[in-house]
């Protein structure tokens, strides 16, 4: 008849989860799942759904005496617009590496910023831009020409006179 | 009879406490008596709320010049002086395109004392960032990052790279074009994940860099939405996120048991000076209650005193010292050198040469080859890096003593040879004869992402610091050889980026080369 005597819980032992700390559990991972969608929520703020930019498209007339190989760029827009024989296109001024306005010189295009260079037609020479520079579409209304700085247009794309 | 004395009594009362009251409002606000005894400087201390982030005593070993160079407290100094500046700037600056130019003109040119206060708000942003990094120089090279001190190095990380942010978004603030330009390369560089995704194909579905500049600038190009946000990350978010970063700092140096110092430290102390406030004047009491809730080895039962004396005021004097000298150093800045201010910004036409704030031009110059790697790719894996050193290197030899554990000095020097030698000879060659795109200009660019100097720098640094961790069989060895390495190359790099580049990126002996245009 020997029977184990019951261990005296000490104060020092850790306590069993007792069955109300359910509540307290329940109310820590309220708060966290509020701070999280809380914090999701927030952060939708700074991303602006409507951009302060003027609007991409824009009319240009060109001036009659452009001459081959010029760069026409309009006042306030990174794009330069050319005109040959085979017709008009609009090459991007925006430095493909990091964003620095190109500048058009006889043999293409130089970058001030990390001397990047860049073929007549667009196309990476020399230095760190990754990529060409990208033609633009132009659609021909009338006397004046529409650019589109949205679309992208294959190189050597042109509209004809 | 009994009546009247009383009246006049509390009359005498009256204007014998008016006199009293100036020095007792003192004292209420003080809470002890003058710091004369070690009660009464303890309670200096800890019944301050400014004061009580302190050790009530401090070890001697802190107190050595060598020991820290003040460049913690002097980091916290210039930030003080940029912070009342910076506040008084505010009561001109109007963050608004031109406008903004307009307000910093003034500042500059009407405002009183405008143009001094400007000044010394830029040469103590300057002065915040050279003592940040000396601090982290110094912290690393005495293995003060070491346990229990891990959780206090990340720390000290993120203030290095808040600094650099607050330095970097004040620096368009002005609205001039090196302002306009630097902040056009930042932002690409925020955007330079594409050239990632643009070679894997996928930055149609998924553009992290493209999220991270429209995040940045509030808008698709560096206008009225971008200034806002770099003034908001300027005076609000980012020095809050300092001021507290600061405050687990300061508080985590008292609990992490003071400054890193050798086990041997008493030895290397010697006696205390002759003049030196003595050591325990008054017998304490009780001095077994601390020992139950402070961690480590404080139980100094049967060692003799502790090497250590009152805060007040040997610690606050030196920091007091630190502050004033940085103070100095400030305006004597702002005397000698104003704070440059360009043209009005012109989105048409870039700076040439468009140089970041100094910090950043190694960057730049890595920039220069890959924008990827350069401005996101390298400087992640270097923050990873620093920040998993103090839990790869576990050992014990040589903490607290400057570049102390295997090696030593002398496997500094070697790798800062080695550092120097790889870094220059890199950079030597890309200048020379160019980089990939200039001998095959069809190559993919995932290649030249892959393939540039900062990538073969990073990798041998990493191999030489491999090496290292063989050759003295020490973690320690490795991190000290892959740090000197990586400072070697920041050094370098910066200086190539500062005096050696001109317009259009080229390379140039001295800035009076520059071609005149």
């Amino acid at each position: 008849m020997s029977t184990t005597p019951e261990p005296v819980p000490s104060r020092l032992d850790p306590e069993p989860v007792p069955r109300r700390d359910f509540l307290g559990i329940a109310s820590l991972c309220s708060t966290a799942a509020a701070l999280l969608f809380a914090g999701i929520g927030m952060l939708r703020l700074p991303k602006a759904a409507v951009l302060s930019s003027p609007s991409k498209r824009f009319r240009v007339t060109l001036p009659e005496s452009l001459a081959e190989g010029e760069a026409y760029i309009p006042p306030g827009r990174s794009i330069a617009l050319f005109r040959d024989e085979e017709g008009v296109f609009a090459i991007s001024l925006v430095c493909t590496h990091l964003g620095c306005i190109v500048s058009s010189i006889p043999d293409g295009f130089e970058c001030a910023c990390h001397g990047s260079r860049f073929d007549p037609d667009g196309g990476v020479m020399k230095g760190p831009a990754p990529t060409a520079l990208p033609w633009h579409r132009v659609t021909k209304s009338e006397d004046e020409f529409i650019v589109d700085e949205e679309e992208i247009v294959p190189m050597g794309t042109r509209v004809s006179l | 009879m009994s009546e009247s004395p009383r009246k006049n009594s509390a009359l005498r009362d009256f204007g014998a406490n008016l006199i009293k009251s100036p020095q007792r409002i003192l004292r209420s606000a003080m809470r002890s008596g003058s710091p004369t005894t070690d009660r009464t400087r303890s309670e200096f201390v800890f019944g301050n709320v400014f004061l009580h982030i302190h050790p009530v005593r401090t070890h001697r070993w802190s107190l050595r010049w060598a020991t820290t160079w003040g460049l913690g407290t002097a980091s916290a100094a210039a930030f003080l002086i940029a912070l009342v500046t910076g506040v008084l700037l505010m009561f001109y600056y109007k963050p608004y395109p031109e406008v903004a130019y307009d307000s910093i003109k003034d500042i500059h040119f009407v405002v009183p004392t405008g143009r001094f206060i400007r000044n010394i708000h830029r040469w103590s942003a300057n002065v915040m960032v050279v003592a940040v990094l000396l601090h982290m120089v110094r912290a690393f090279y005495t293995g003060a990052y070491r346990s229990p001190r891990e959780f206090n190095w990340l720390i000290g990380l993120g203030l290095l790279i808040v600094t650099l942010g607050l330095s970097f978004t004040g620096y368009l603030l002005p609205w001039d074009q090196l302002a306009y330009w630097a902040i056009t390369i930042g932002a690409n560089i925020a955007q330079s994940p594409r050239e990632v995704t643009d070679a894997v194909g996928i930055t149609e579905v998924f553009d992290p860099g493209g999220l991270q500049r429209q995040l940045l600038l509030g808008s698709d190009i560096v206008g009225e939405e971008a200034l806002i946000r770099f003034y908001l990350l300027h005076v609000m978010i980012l020095p809050l996120m300092l001021v507290i970063l600061m405050a687990v700092h300061f508080w985590r140096i008292r609990k992490d048991g003071g400054l890193t110092r050798p086990d041997d430290v008493d030895d290397r102390l010697g006696p205390p000076p002759p003049d030196t406030y003595p050591v325990f004047t008054e017998a304490p009491a009780k001095t077994y209650h601390l020992a139950a809730i402070v961690r480590g080895r404080t139980s100094a039962v049967g060692q003799g005193p502790e090497n250590t004396v009152p805060s007040m005021p040997h610690l606050f004097y030196a920091e007091l010292g630190v502050l004033m000298v940085t103070v100095f150093i400030c305006v004597a800045l702002a005397i000698v050198s104003d704070a440059p201010l360009k043209e009005l910004a012109n989105p048409a036409v870039p700076e040439n040469p468009a140089k970041a704030p100094w910090y950043f031009l190694g960057l730049q110059e890595m920039v220069s080859f890959s924008a990827f790697m350069g401005g996101v790719g390298i400087p992640t894996i270097v923050v990873i890096g620093l920040g998993l050193i103090p839990f790869l290197d576990r050992e014990r030899q040589g903490t607290g003593e400057s570049f102390g554990g295997p090696g030593g000095k002398k496997l500094v020097l070697e790798s800062a040879v080695i550092g120097l030698a790889l870094v220059i000879g890199l950079e030597a060659f890309a200048i020379r004869f160019g980089w990939l795109r200039e001998w095959y200009p069809e190559i993919p660019q995932w290649v030249i992402t892959a393939v540039n100097p900062g990538t073969i720098l990073a990798s041998l640094y990493a191999l030489y610091s491999l090496w290292l961790i063989r050759r003295y069989n020490s973690a320690r060895a490795g991190a000290m050889g892959l740090f000197t390495c990586f400072l070697c190359g920041f050094v370098v790099l910066t200086i190539i980026g500062s005096y050696f580049r001109g317009p259009n990126w080229d390379f140039y002996w001295s800035p009076a080369e520059w071609p005149l245009h």
